[in-house]
């Protein structure tokens, strides 16, 4: 009976958020007052940004960090909103033509000039480009530090990580010998299954030198997939971002290589048993896997998650291709009949999707790196297939 | 038509057919995840004790062909 609570509990909240999410889109959609893009809706969507979008017009900003001519420390609100191709933007570029005009080469002045009224299109000089980067008016070099949503997301994921793993282990010292309790049994099913599922099948007497790797880059995958999925809070896209999953990656491929025993690269630059020419085609194409291991890994990720967030925003913007952006109320009811169904099942199936991608990248990272270290019986394979024929 | 009013055509602005390519790719990783799904389920079946190892084998190399999808999708993204 309890069980049965739980589980339509369970539900009952995932639907109130598959509707936070379509309310969420709806009001942002309403506030922009034009044609509803679907495609340039769900790019914007999975992009990187600037502020933390939340719900509505409601958005918190972020810090920028900017070097140029010096370091730049400003929320990004005091710039002008990065509307794409809208009016703002058009207006910062006619205002950055106007003061180059009005102060020439003047920027000691000109930076202090516009700070002083608020509404100015340009804050410092910095405003948006067309793809949503910060650029400075006189064009120069600039580098970019800003906490972006996904660098802030980065940091809540680590915060979260070391909050449960450091009071899991406390734990684990004070509760020596006896059976876990509170946040301490949720977590050990987890880290035992990692342990003995995922990594002890590859990696076998190794598994304890790399445990930590594993259950870091696991849990790390894990908790940001899940992040993700949280509509509120404008489902930030971590693994989603190429960035971060080619760190994720290179991390694997520097562990794969670095550790890689003789015959990892004998395999690749001297194939044993095999002719001569054969070597020729052989080699370049063992060479190239080096990279292309790591590569599958990183788009893997990218691609799962990524694509999951355009599916479920895509069926959510149905309601408004059919609604007509608010012209069409019928059909906007109708499109949710349909839309909401489909991006709660799309969600449950996330659900999944994240668990199973962190899964396969920890253990196809296993697995590289156990392959790399693997010893040397590959001539007893070859003799006794010769022995066979 | 001969071959360079096509290439006109698609130089015109031919859109979609980043996505035509995607939905190409689709079908083969669904013939590919099938079979390998097909498979696994009647090995399954035949010897039910391997049924942990014979599952994780199969998310593997599901996961492999899925990634070549994937490729396709992110060049369809590419491609708008």
């Amino acid at each position: 009976m309890s069980c049965t609570v739980r589980l339509t509990n369970k539900i009952l909240s995932l639907i109130l958020l598959g509707f936070g999410l379509f309310f969420s889109t709806s009001s942002f959609a309403s506030s922009e007052g034009e044609a509803y893009d679907a495609k340039e809706f769900a790019m914007h969507h999975v992009a990187d940004s600037h502020e933390w979008h939340i719900v509505g017009n409601v958005s918190i900003p972020l810090p920028c960090i900017v070097i140029h001519d010096g370091l730049h420390v400003f929320l990004s609100n005091k710039m002008p909103e990065a509307h794409h191709g809208g009016e703002a933007h058009e207006a910062a570029a006619i205002h950055a033509a106007d003061t180059t005009h009005q102060h020439g080469g003047d920027h000691t002045n000109h930076g202090t000039a516009i700070t002083t009224h608020h509404a100015s299109p340009a804050y410092n000089g910095f405003y948006y480009n067309e793809s949503g980067k910060i650029v400075h008016e006189d064009g120069g070099f600039l580098l970019d530090l800003s906490i972006t949503k996904n660098v802030a997301t980065l940091l809540i994921v680590a915060i979260l990580m070391v909050l449960i793993f450091t009071s899991v282990a406390k734990a684990y010292k004070r509760r020596e010998g006896q059976a876990p309790k509170g946040l301490q049994s949720f977590m050990e099913p987890l880290i035992i299954f990692v342990r003995d599922e995922v990594v002890k099948p590859n990696l076998g007497n190794k598994t304890d030198r790399y445990l930590p790797f594993m259950l870091t880059v696991f849990f790390f995958i894990w908790i940001s997939n899940m992040l993700g999925l949280i509509p509120l809070i404008s489902n930030p896209n971590l693994t989603g971002n190429i960035a971060v999953t080619s760190a994720l990656a290179l991390m694997t491929f520097l562990l794969t290589n670095l550790h890689a025993n003789k015959y990892y690269w004998g395999h690749i630059f001297n194939p044993p048993g095999v002719p001569g020419w054969v070597k020729v085609l052989l080699v370049p194409i063992e060479f190239m896997g080096i990279f292309i291991k790591p590569v599958a890994l990183m788009i893997r990720l990218f691609a799962n998650i990524t694509a999951g967030h355009i599916i479920i925003i895509s069926l959510i913007g149905l309601i408004f291709i059919f609604g007509k952006a608010g012209e069409n109320l019928g059909g906007g009811f109708g499109g949710a009949a349909v839309a909401v169904p489909f991006a709660l099942f799309m969600s449950f199936l996330e659900l999944l999707v994240a668990f199973l991608q962190a899964f396969i990248f920890t253990m196809l990272s296993a697995l590289f790196i156990a392959l790399a270290q693997e010893e040397h019986h590959h001539d007893d394979h070859s003799e006794h297939a010769e022995a066979h024929h | 038509m001969d071959l360079f009013t096509i290439m006109q055509a698609a130089e015109g602005g031919v859109k979609g057919i980043a996505a035509i390519g995607a939905g190409l790719a689709a079908i083969g990783a669904g013939i590919g995840v099938g079979r390998i799904g097909g498979s696994a389920l009647e090995s399954m079946a035949r010897q039910p004790e391997m049924l942990g190892d014979i599952r994780t084998n199969m998310i593997i190399a599901a996961a492999l062909v899925e990634g070549v999808a994937l490729f396709a999708v992110v060049i369809a993204l590419l491609q708008g």
